[in-house]
């Protein structure tokens, strides 16, 4: 049967446009690829090519026409052994929406109209599915606790990974034979071999694309990136290959990965050094986002880190590396992710933080302690998931919260946590929640100006008795 | 518009650096069996018809956003794939929908994905620079410029880890090859001898900009100097030169020597996607190649020297029209993907 030859849309926006041109006359031969016609849009002037191979029959919508709509027939090609005798029988090609013109209507389908329209009815988004975090594991009574530095219990939870699955190797600059810039790895090379412990050139962009790709092959890697600063250079690979690509493959391309390294502030290391990434990737579905305090949490999170079979940022402190904590001395001290942990229970004010900003929140509740104001401090540990039961229920309790963050206080991860007390709490607050943040400022280098730029104990504290009205 | 600097690998000159073959007299290339060249036009038609449907389904609005057509490019993803074996990896960019089909992923599935509908291979969520299959070794399908080099050689890297002898392929545009990340996975793939070719589809242009515009150095095959990785300039309009190339790199990167450049000479009939009116360069100059080089017309030209007839050959356009329309009509009437699906594959 003859094939008509419709209107194209030759941009997404497209909707109607000038034929301006035929290039072939009725009668003349027609082969695949061959440019018939050619049509003006509002934003260039385009070529049409047939795809069909025969002769031109028939044009339809005569040269200079114009606002011709997209689907319009404009012309018919008949087929080899076909003649203009046959041209009353054209049938449409293939079209999804009812035509202005009068070609008989395709056989109905169930299929929606096509993407284009935006859709006829406006359907109502279903509801987001709600996970719920599971609690921490017991620690059988009479467990020895061992007191260790974050530094040790990083390595040891990457050891114990690396002898429990041969997939797992870790890559970084000087991850390897300088034993980690910040020792974190420290025995790792001698007893895994350079096989699974590897040294990278200074190119995150590169090598943090290598470990995505490995990670599709099947494999587990964990990249280290010196700190979190030089993940800028990598944060393509990051977002748009590790975060997103499970979804977009429709649940088949996964990609267990951990990056981690230090994230924030460290001492006197200024603007370039010095920023918390927190924000930035705690927004992105397809990520999970840890931020650990206690030695005991770094070693169980970064093993629940390793294990989980999505990308997973660890976002570590340099300056919390030689902290000591107690760690339980089990074969397999496993945290889940998602779980918030209240370390200091109070019913006043709730004060929620994580990784180095709960170094001022603990300290901050001795200090309200004396005045007789008992806080509540929770350790976020993960903030992506982040477990808004945990603060809400707290907030419930304590009708005033107050959250501590290193980073920056515009778009922060407190303006998220407000946002959440205000949407599931608003009836139990009997003050704003305040925010204890960093300055609107790039890190100085002078020792003073460093020390204001970054919250405080007093900040903390002062904010805390402001939302008790003391 | 200034005209290109006259440069060897410019768009008049590629073919004279061909022929000069950078000093070195290059060897005959080795013919086809029957059965290959028949392999290879089946394979190369398939695409073809597949890409030409695809830009007729977006010009009737039934594919949205970005759809970068292969036509004209064709015998390079068949060529490389007669080398390969069972195992081997293919990653790619966003002209992606040719790769697809030569590493076997079905039509059907490849359209419905580009019609949004949930049988497509991404359940309609990624479409046309977004699909997948591990079962066929296809690793994407990636929308931003070059991603697929790093994660190419990352593939590569596990293959080395594993300690198999499987080959990951890595193609990539004259545009991309002057990505960063390009010369870091360079540097890391000689580096630790992985087993990555890296196939330059040179076809003139990165999007509106000629090589001449864009390169500094416009003989890609020589990208790799810096890091030691050999490599060779290949007429990608001809599928045998290509197996042939395809054959030296892959002996080259399975026995452990590390990765090979391969630059392909090419050309695109239509524009960088739908949306370009193609208007830095001339008619003229499109319809020379292919009137002078199409690549399949190449293969149909030696079949029917060697005694086969226009019939047959029109069998096998037949049968691959039908396999591509059958694709349309299900990638048309295949309902969209569950509004539940918006919330899925998030996470596993």
């Amino acid at each position: 049967m003859p094939i008509q030859v419709l209107m194209p849309a030759l941009s997404p926006t497209m909707e109607k446009g000038n034929l301006s041109k035929w290039l072939k006359k009725e009668g003349e031969t027609i082969k695949s690829g061959d440019v018939i016609a050619e049509i003006e849009t509002d934003k260039a002037t385009m070529e049409v090519e047939a795809t069909d191979e025969g002769t031109l029959g028939k044009i339809l919508i005569p040269e200079g026409t114009a606002d011709v709509a997209v689907n319009t027939p404009i012309a018919t090609i008949l087929a080899d052994g076909e003649s203009a005798a046959d041209l009353g029988k054209a049938a449409p090609a293939k079209q999804e929406k009812a035509a202005e013109s009068a070609a008989p209507a395709e056989a109905k389908s169930e299929a929606p109209a096509e993407a284009k329209s935006g859709g006829g009815e406006e359907k109502k988004a279903p509801a987001a599915p709600k996970a719920a975090a599971e609690p921490d594991p017991e620690v059988p009574e009479g467990t020895e606790m061992v007191t260790m530095t974050i530094r040790e219990a990083l390595r040891d939870a990457m050891a114990e990974e690396m002898r429990r699955d041969p997939d797992v190797f870790i890559m970084g600059e000087e991850v390897a034979e300088y034993q980690g810039a910040y020792k974190v790895t420290q025995g790792l090379l001698q007893e895994f071999g350079a096989k699974r412990v590897i040294d990278t050139p200074i190119t995150e962009h590169g090598f943090a694309g290598v470990g995505v790709g490995a990670a599709m092959a099947g494999l587990k890697p964990i990249v280290e990136f010196m700190t979190f600063n030089f993940a800028m250079q990598a944060i393509d690979q990051i977002i748009n290959s590790a975060a997103k690509t499970l979804y977009m493959s429709g649940g088949q391309m996964g990609c267990s990965i951990v990056f981690r390294g230090p994230n924030g502030a460290a001492a006197r290391v200024a603007a370039q050094h010095s920023q918390d990434y927190s924000a930035w990737y705690s927004q992105i579905p397809g990520l999970k986002v840890i931020a650990p305090f206690s030695a005991a949490d770094y070693k169980g999170l970064l093993k629940s880190a390793i294990r989980d079979p999505n990308p997973v940022i660890f976002l570590e402190n340099e300056m919390l590396y030689g902290h000591s904590g107690p760690v339980p001395k089990l074969d397999d001290y496993v945290i889940p992710i998602g779980k918030a942990r209240i370390v200091r229970p109070g019913s006043h004010v709730t004060v929620v933080s994580w990784s180095n900003g709960m170094s001022y929140a603990l300290k901050a509740a001795d200090e309200l302690a004396k005045e007789g104001i008992e806080a509540e401090v929770i350790d976020l540990r993960t903030l992506r998931p982040l477990d808004t039961d945990t603060i809400i229920a707290s907030v419930k309790k304590t009708g005033r919260a107050v959250t501590v963050e290193e980073g920056w206080q515009q778009s922060g991860v407190g303006a998220e946590i407000a946002a959440r007390i205000m949407e599931h709490a608003f009836d139990y607050l009997d003050a704003p929640v305040a925010r204890v943040s960093g300055k609107d400022v790039p890190m100085p280098y002078a020792a003073n100006l460093e020390k204001l730029a970054l919250p405080s104990v007093a900040e903390v504290v002062e904010a805390a008795k402001a939302v008790c009205y003391k | 518009m200034a005209a290109p600097k006259k440069n060897p690998a410019s768009e008049k000159g590629q073919d004279k650096a061909q022929e000069k073959g950078n000093g070195a007299k290059k060897p005959p290339i080795p013919e086809l069996t029957r059965d290959e060249e028949l392999k290879a036009l089946r394979d190369m038609l398939l695409i073809r018809r597949f890409e030409e449907k695809a830009g007729q389904l977006y010009g009737m609005g039934a594919i949205g956003g970005f759809c970068h057509l292969y036509i004209g490019q064709e015998a390079i993803v068949v060529g490389m794939q007669m080398a390969l074996k069972q195992g081997d990896q293919v990653i790619t960019g966003y002209r992606d929908h040719g790769h697809m089909l030569a590493c076997g992923m079905e039509a059907r599935g490849v359209m419905a994905e580009l019609t949004g509908r949930h049988g497509g291979y991404s359940k309609g969520k990624g479409g046309s620079m977004h699909m997948f299959s591990k079962e066929k070794h296809f690793y994407g399908g990636h929308g931003i410029v070059g991603a697929q080099v790093s994660l190419g050689t990352g593939l590569a890297f596990a293959n080395r880890y594993r300690g198999n002898d499987n080959v990951s392929l890595a193609y990539f545009g004259d545009g991309a090859s002057n990505q960063g990340q390009v010369y870091e996975s360079f540097n890391m793939a000689e580096l630790w001898k992985l087993p990555v070719i890296y196939v330059i589809e040179n076809n003139r242009y990165a999007m509106g900009t000629s090589v001449t515009r864009s390169s500094a150095q416009t003989d890609f095959s020589k990208r790799g100097i810096s890091f030691n990785i050999p490599g060779e300039q290949v007429d990608g309009m001809d599928v045998r030169a290509v197996k042939a190339a395809a054959d030296k790199a892959v002996a080259w990167c399975r026995a452990g020597k590390g990765p090979f450049i391969l630059e392909m000479q090419t050309y695109r009939y239509r524009g960088h996607s739908m949306s370009d009116p193609a208007k830095y360069r001339t008619r003229e100059e499109v319809d020379k190649v292919r009137h002078d080089q199409d690549p399949i017309e190449q293969v149909r030209n030696r079949l029917l020297a060697a005694k086969m007839t226009e019939q047959d050959l029109k069998q096998i356009d037949a049968e691959v029209r039908e396999i591509v329309n059958a694709a349309a009509d299900f990638a048309q009437h295949d309902p969209e993907p569950e509004a539940a699906e918006l919330w899925t594959d998030v996470y596993r």
